[in-house]
């Protein structure tokens, strides 16, 4: 049966206020409140959805990868609930959020050691890193293609079919298995787990590798560091039009931004 | 290997010209080889894009090698990677610049990972350490709510660059430069990926990143009706329309017309943001934007700590008649 791995990174909460929002400036790292729960990066989880689209039409395997220094259980668990398979945590002391270099090897390695692997499916980026180096990583890695920004994903015999978004259209490509795919949010959002899934998660097998099961040669550092992180201050200050009514509050809008020659 | 030296400048094109965000990159660059007192050289790869050389050049480059092949018309990523790589390998540049478009997000990482050193994405700030001379490279993090500086510790340093975060040299057709043929191998038979259709949609009316007058709408617009109102007003401005992320998701509007940190950037001399939040995601998009008006019933909103002017109320109480307003000022 072929098995399609999905790659999850969990991550700190996207959605979180602003208000909430604090960088450690000393650690370069963000930090949310203790009560604020981790969660499944947003286009990891439409990487799933795409993995299950499949698995509804034909029989197929889907494994989950997900890499962290410390994983919540509940958090990456969800996975199996909504339809996954089973899942691998990597973790390590040494893996960190931002460290493309080594989180792309670590996954390759994982990969690897899977021993079957059709397709790859990971979220177009992280919610944190915003970068969309590592899926790309993995297929340089596994000397495999990388296809992004899929909104259709199809496995059909030996190869896979994807409809990819371009900036002005989107164009469809066929690549023989295995691939990287990655997906933005147009494949779908990952679908709520029914009741049967929910119940059988704890059962399915879950599995935790750290560097030395992956056999990962020390050196594989990350090829940029951080200098700083910060918050960049918030300047501006909004004049709000004043007014009795909705739309004495238009008029006046209007009479500024023709003031300032905008319009 | 020899030496890594100078500021090499991925160029794309597009309608037979530089894009703009290659002059923008071609300025930064211009402005870090000359900080490292090292050149910039500039690499177009396509078919028919030597009449663009004189154009680079024009625009601050010294030397421009070109890739021309009939298989090179169209962007794929395993052709246009191999022809990157000999020109690379060629030059051997300190410093890499693509943009942060849908193919310097392609290449980039690549060329990282072939070249064992580091890529750095969407950049918005770029420049020479003076006491170390590495690059220092300044993006956003946290969809935005953050922004790191980060260096490479080996070479080439590789960075992608957001559009509109630099500015261009002004147009000299009397600079004078170099425009080198380079003859890549590239193997049809290494090319996996196969397209089987391609369709591109022009957008109807002013493009996006082209519009001096953008008017954007998010969830609070409630469906494609809410939108009809925001296309009527920016028809009046002759602008564009442009929404967050929900309403592409819900389908009132095209996913084209997204804007944000996985959508389009805009730089217009007029943002209005309707029924929208100001998340940073969607912020990351617009926030170069000369002008900057909220129009939002909810006064924490943080759309309110980003722009410039605004009005606290349902938009469908002040839409009416600011657009009757400005159809008697402006239309």
């Amino acid at each position: 049966m072929k098995n399609i791995v999905v790659c999850m990174k969990q991550v700190l909460d996207p959605e979180v206020p602003l208000s909430l929002f604090k960088i450690d400036t000393e650690a370069k790292l963000a930090v949310l409140p203790k009560a604020t729960p981790p969660v499944l990066s947003p286009f990891d989880e439409n990487a799933l959805e795409a993995a299950l689209k499949i698995k509804d039409a034909q029989p197929v395997t889907i494994t989950v990868l997900s890499l962290g220094k410390k994983l919540t259980r509940a958090v990456v668990k969800a996975s199996l609930a909504a339809g996954a398979d089973q899942l691998f945590l990597l973790e390590d002391e040494s893996f960190s959020d931002f460290n493309t270099f080594l989180t792309a090897n670590a996954l390759a390695a994982a990969i690897k050691k899977l021993g079957q692997y059709d397709l790859i499916l990971c979220g177009i980026q992280a919610a944190d890193t915003n970068a969309g180096q590592v899926s790309t990583g993995i297929a340089s890695l596994l000397s495999i293609p990388c296809i992004t920004y899929a909104r259709k994903v199809e496995l059909v015999g030996d190869r896979v079919k994807v409809e990819r978004t371009l900036p002005e259209g989107y164009e469809v490509v066929e690549v023989p298995s295995p691939v990287v795919v990655t997906t933005n949010y147009e494949v779908g959002a990952l679908r709520e787990p029914d009741v049967e899934a929910f119940m059988s998660a704890g059962k399915k097998p879950l599995t935790v590798w750290n560097v030395q099961d992956l056999g990962l040669e020390s050196g594989k550092t990350s090829r940029t560091s951080f200098l700083k992180m910060y918050q960049p201050a918030h300047d501006i200050k909004c004049e709000l039009m004043g007014g009795a009514s909705p739309e004495e509050k238009a008029v006046k809008l209007v009479a500024k931004l023709k003031d300032l020659k905008v319009i | 290997m020899s030496e890594n030296k100078g500021v090499l400048v991925y160029c794309e094109s597009a309608g037979g010209k530089l894009t703009t965000t290659a002059t923008e990159l071609l300025g930064a660059g211009s402005r870090l080889a000359k900080a490292s007192g090292e050149e910039l050289n500039a690499v177009l790869i396509g078919s028919g894009v030597s009449g663009l050389a004189q154009e680079a050049i024009a625009y601050g480059a010294q030397k421009v090698y070109v890739v021309e092949e009939p298989l090179l018309k169209d962007y794929s990523t395993e052709p246009y990677l191999m022809a990157l790589e000999e020109i690379v390998r060629q030059v051997a540049p300190e410093i890499i610049l693509l943009g942060q478009t849908a193919t310097g997000r392609d290449l980039a990482p690549w060329l990282a990972f072939h070249l064992n050193t580091g890529a750095t994405m969407d950049c918005i700030a770029l420049e020479i350490d003076p006491g170390s001379k590495r690059l220092l490279m300044t993006r956003p993090v946290y969809g935005g709510n953050a922004q790191a500086v980060q260096v490479c510790e080996f070479n080439p340093q590789i960075a992608t660059v957001r559009t509109k975060a630099m500015a261009p040299l002004a147009k000299d057709s009397t600079r004078q430069g170099q425009v080198i043929k380079v003859v890549a191998e590239i193997d049809p038979a290494a090319i996996k990926t196969r397209v089987i259709e391609r369709k591109l949609e022009a957008a109807a009316g002013v493009k996006l990143e082209e519009a001096r007058v953008v008017v954007s709408g998010g969830r609070g617009m409630g469906s494609t009706d809410g939108f009809k109102q925001l296309a009527e007003i920016a028809g009046v401005l002759k602008g564009a329309v442009g929404a967050t992320r929900p309403p592409c998701d819900k389908k009132w509007v095209a996913d084209t017309q997204q804007i944000g940190l996985t959508g389009k950037v805009v730089s217009p001399d007029l943002y209005i943001a309707v029924g929208l939040s100001g998340a940073s995601q969607h912020v990351s998009g617009f926030s170069s934007a000369k002008v900057i008006v909220a129009i939002n019933k909810d006064p924490e909103a943080n759309i309110f700590k980003v722009a410039h002017y605004g009005i606290v109320a349902d938009w469908k109480a002040v839409l009416p008649a600011f657009t009757a307003e400005l159809k008697e000022v402006a239309g």
